[in-house]
């Protein structure tokens, strides 16, 4: 099963192996393709869409879509551009993103891409949910103002902690992360649980930690997210 | 030729966006060397003197009153700056978006655990603005011609879109001063 294929993304020519995903191949040849809801060795969730790439001329999220010899991948087109920004866009205002008080600020996924995208103002009108906190647990708490549904803590609780503690449920605009039992503090969970650190926002997030990392510090504050990989890719 | 003027108004804000406007420190000589100041805290001019370059809006609208000087900064200059993420999202007074208007007046005069108002009334002079059914950003009562975010946006940042705009230039933001924090 290990045979090597080659495909191009953007022109340029990407090894992979049989079976991998075209994010997956992309990362390791130094393409950073944005996404959200993806995270390295976890199962794909093809929950955000923000890796939408075009495969032939099709649209197909990089994360699941496995890469085969030969195709076309386009990543960095102003039309791809466009799509992402929106469906980053959509994902803040249709929650309640107040990034000046966030701890998670700085660090966060979400906010990132948006930096990198430049995004300045979302252009959809805010929806301004009334959405829960849950404190109920004593190390952990969800809140679910900022969750932006992309299935990381579920799916590493499942397979990495071994614990199927969250779901989500309802359909489309009420769709809502959920957890086992009613609340967080009924669940196995724990604070040093992987599933706690998937969190690309400040939904999931270790109580009494605060605001660790000092202003100019943090992960993202002087260069784009994707720098690393593209970094790795393009030694100078 | 005359200098262009730039107008600023702190509507749902708490100034600190006005802050960070005085935090371009001596660059501030510069900026009256291109710029007048006409209706603005920074020299408490109440009314448009004349019709202005660049109007600076922090702060998102939470009543009449705001609503009113935001459409009369429209009116009066030319390219409007939503400045800061009050302008842009609602910010902090938006956290009662969610929440019913009569349930947030009963919590603030009434319900809550601080509260004495023996009169048990809730504010309501004609003379007090009337509050709105919920905050909202300056882009959704007039048209905003550019955006600059953060809690508050970085004195550089103000100062690149100023000078940019200032010089018929794009506002290029280097990547470390777009921020939301």
């Amino acid at each position: 099963m290990s045979e090597t294929i080659t495909f191009t993304i953007d022109g340029k020519k990407i090894p992979a192996k049989k079976g991998q995903t075209i994010i997956r191949a992309a990362e390791e040849a130094g393409v950073y393709i944005p996404r959200l809801c993806w995270l390295k060795d976890l199962i794909p969730g093809g929950a955000c869409r923000v890796c939408t790439v075009l495969v032939n001329g099709r649209p197909q999220a990089a994360c699941t879509q496995p890469a085969a010899g030969g195709i076309v991948v386009q990543n960095e087109t102003e039309e791809l551009f466009r799509w992402r920004k929106n469906i980053v866009a959509m994902l803040f205002v249709e929650g309640n993103h107040y990034c000046m008080f966030c701890e998670k600020s700085g660090n966060c996924e979400l906010q990132a891409v948006a930096y990198r995208f430049g995004i300045t103002a979302p252009k959809y009108p805010h929806q301004f949910p009334q959405r829960a906190v849950d404190a109920s647990h004593p190390d952990v708490l969800i809140d679910h103002n900022r969750c932006i549904l992309c299935w990381r803590c579920a799916r590493t609780a499942r397979v990495k902690d071994g614990k199927p503690i969250f779901g989500v449920v309802n359909r489309g605009i009420d769709s809502q992360l959920a957890v086992g039992p009613e609340q967080l503090g009924e669940t196995e969970l724990k604070a040093t649980d992987k599933a706690v650190e998937a969190c690309p926002v400040g939904a999931l997030m270790k109580k009494r930690v605060g605001y660790a990392v000092p202003v100019g510090k943090r992960l993202y504050d002087h260069e784009p997210i994707g720098s690393d990989i593209e970094k790795a890719g393009n030694p100078a | 030729m005359a200098k262009p003027k730039i107008a600023t108004t702190s509507l749902a804000g708490c100034f600190g966006c006005h802050m960070s406007v005085l935090d371009i420190d001596d660059r501030i000589l510069q900026l009256v060397e291109l710029v007048d100041f006409d209706k603005s805290p920074v020299d408490d001019i109440k009314k448009f003197s004349a019709h202005c370059a660049v109007g600076l809006i922090e702060g998102g609208c939470c009543n009449q009153e705001n609503v009113k000087v935001l459409r009369d900064f429209r009116k009066n200059c030319d390219v409007l700056v939503s400045v800061g993420d009050c302008a842009i999202m609602g910010g902090i007074p938006a956290m009662r978006n969610g929440i019913p208007l009569q349930e947030c007046l009963q919590e603030a005069y009434l319900k809550g655990p601080t509260v004495h108002n023996p009169s048990g009334q809730i504010p309501n002079d004609p003379e007090l603005p009337l509050i709105l059914d919920r905050v909202y950003p300056a882009h959704e009562v007039v048209k905003i011609d550019y955006h600059l975010p953060g809690c508050p946006p970085p004195a550089d940042a103000i100062w690149e879109a100023l000078v940019a705009l200032l010089t018929d230039k794009p506002i290029k933001l280097p990547y470390p001063l777009l921020k939301y924090d």
